[in-house]
């Protein structure tokens, strides 16, 4: 059967995309999956710093395409877990460097002999979107509970579904239960009222995400911050596992309120 | 038959009918540099109507030259119009419109005996609607030069234009347009009609904050002023 191909992608940048793929490919990973991430945003990488690879970088997903190195030459292992690969992309190209069927043909690849295959999606709705998009089996879409970040992920559900697709499911990322209850920030319900996917998780605001990207540890590998708990969920409810959100939100009125909102549903066919 | 009359919205008319799916512009006369950016000005004015659209060019007798016309479609490209085709008695006009891969005529000729065009007909028949099974999202734009109905929600950012009467099964948040070829007798109706922007034929107007529960409503043109009342059923 192969790997699953899970694309992350938001359509609005800086809402947390590649801190979001290194941690559930970190979790996924942890529980003893093969997991390969590709940064498909050519020309801005940021993965390999989120996931303190940088230095070891040689090859990257456009020397795999235009044939100067071999696939496995250009998969950096992780440092701490075992089945955990990078394919960094290019520093210096843009997304013109790769097209839709390179993306297709390099995960056909990796399929055989990998679990997941998460692909960090550039933000925007253009060609490196396209490419990131192209071979996915599973979309996730980023957003934070904001007005804007919320239009942009509606814009891009409607082009996973024109893709034809199967619906996207929805990451609710840097939610403040404390102005939430405020009521200045949208809530869940707000969010889903226009969205109408599926919730696959929600993930509270954590400054240690921000230390924790900067030092090129994936939060999800410790499990005492509220945000590598949530990244860590929604890495088994991926798997297949029935997650409530209770279990890392219970104190949170809020949050329990939401999790009837989730359906943990098991792994899409 | 539902005549259309020239937009005048904003300052630069612009005389607009509409064709088919496409609209026919009618170019007046005067100096090819003075009158092509007045109507590039109207089309900028009128950008939401004219985005996606297919433009009928008609200059009578004008002669342009094929880096004129050539121009002139670029220019509209940027706008994302389309110039389907230009009309023009003129034998210079027509050959660099050729060249470039213009029809010369209406796409679906609606010539009468002497060469001209008649008169334009928006007859809206109950069969001249177009049914959406599903959700618009932003983005996502329909424009239908007869009615429009939607199985499902239109987000904000998404946008509905229609020649004549919108139908929302759903929920109402982006903008919409009725009557957009100048049907003032046009309705909106939503189960929740609360759109970023409501315009039927020249009038707009913004929801206001919405207070209690959503109820289905239709707006219309009264007296000159756009309303919205709830639904009756009697």
């Amino acid at each position: 059967m192969g790997a699953k191909v899970v694309t992350v992608t938001s359509g609005k940048g800086g809402v947390g995309k590649t801190t979001t793929t290194a941690n559930i490919a970190a979790a996924l990973a942890a529980a003893g999956h093969r997991v390969v991430c590709i940064d498909a945003d050519i020309g801005l990488r940021n993965l390999d710093l989120v996931m303190g690879l940088e230095n070891r970088i040689v090859y990257d997903l456009v020397d795999v395409v235009e044939g100067r190195c071999k696939l496995r030459q250009a998969m950096i292992k992780d440092k701490r877990v075992p089945n955990l690969y990078l394919i960094p992309a290019a520093q210096t190209r843009d997304k013109t460097a790769i097209s839709p069927e390179d993306m297709i043909e390099v995960t056909a690849q990796l399929r055989r002999d990998n679990d997941w295959i998460l692909i960090d999606s550039p933000a925007g709705i253009e060609g490196g979107f396209r490419n990131a998009l192209a071979p996915a089996d599973i979309v996730l879409i980023v957003t934070n509970p904001e007005v804007s970040a919320v239009r942009d992920a509606d814009r891009i559900i409607g082009l996973v579904e024109a893709e034809e697709k199967d619906p996207p499911k929805l990451i609710l990322n840097r939610v403040k239960p404390d102005m939430v209850r405020r009521g200045e920030m949208l809530k869940a319900e707000d969010v889903l009222e226009v969205l109408a996917i599926e919730l696959i998780g929600v993930v509270p605001e954590d400054e240690q995400v921000l230390t924790a990207s900067n030092r090129g540890t994936p939060l999800a590998l410790d499990g005492r911050s509220r945000a590598g708990r949530a990244f860590q969920a929604i890495a088994r409810r991926l798997m297949g596992e029935q997650v409530p959100l209770e279990e890392f939100a219970a104190e949170d009125g809020f949050l329990r309120r939401l999790s009837r909102k989730v359906r943990t549903g098991g792994q899409p066919a | 038959m539902l005549k259309s009359p020239p937009v005048t919205t904003m300052g630069s008319s612009l005389a607009l009918k509409g064709i088919g799916d496409g609209l026919l512009v009618t170019v007046p006369d005067g100096d090819w540099h003075v009158v092509w950016p007045s109507l590039l000005q109207a089309i900028d004015e009128r950008a939401d109507f004219f985005r996606g659209a297919r433009l009928v060019l008609q200059v009578a007798d004008r002669d342009l030259g094929a880096a004129e016309l050539g121009g002139l479609r670029d220019e509209l490209q940027e706008r994302e119009v389309a110039l389907a085709a230009i009309l023009s008695s003129s034998a210079g006009t027509r050959s660099a419109g050729a060249n470039l891969g213009l029809a010369l005529e209406i796409p679906r000729p609606e010539l009468g005996e002497d060469g001209e065009r008649e008169p334009v007909r928006f007859e809206l028949e109950g069969d001249q609607a177009v049914l959406i099974e599903r959700t618009l999202r932003s983005g996502q734009k329909v424009r239908h030069p007869g009615h429009v109905v939607v199985l499902g929600d239109v987000n904000p950012g998404a946008e509905v234009i229609a020649g004549g009467n919108v139908v929302v099964w759903g929920k109402l948040r982006g903008v919409v347009h009725a009557g957009a070829t100048g049907n003032e007798r046009s309705v909106v109706c939503a189960l929740d009609l609360t759109p970023t922007q409501l315009r039927i034929g020249s009038h707009i107007s913004v929801s206001p904050e919405r207070k209690g529960n959503p109820r289905p409503e239709k707006a219309y043109v009264k007296d000159g002023n756009l309303v919205a009342e709830a639904w009756k059923t009697s």
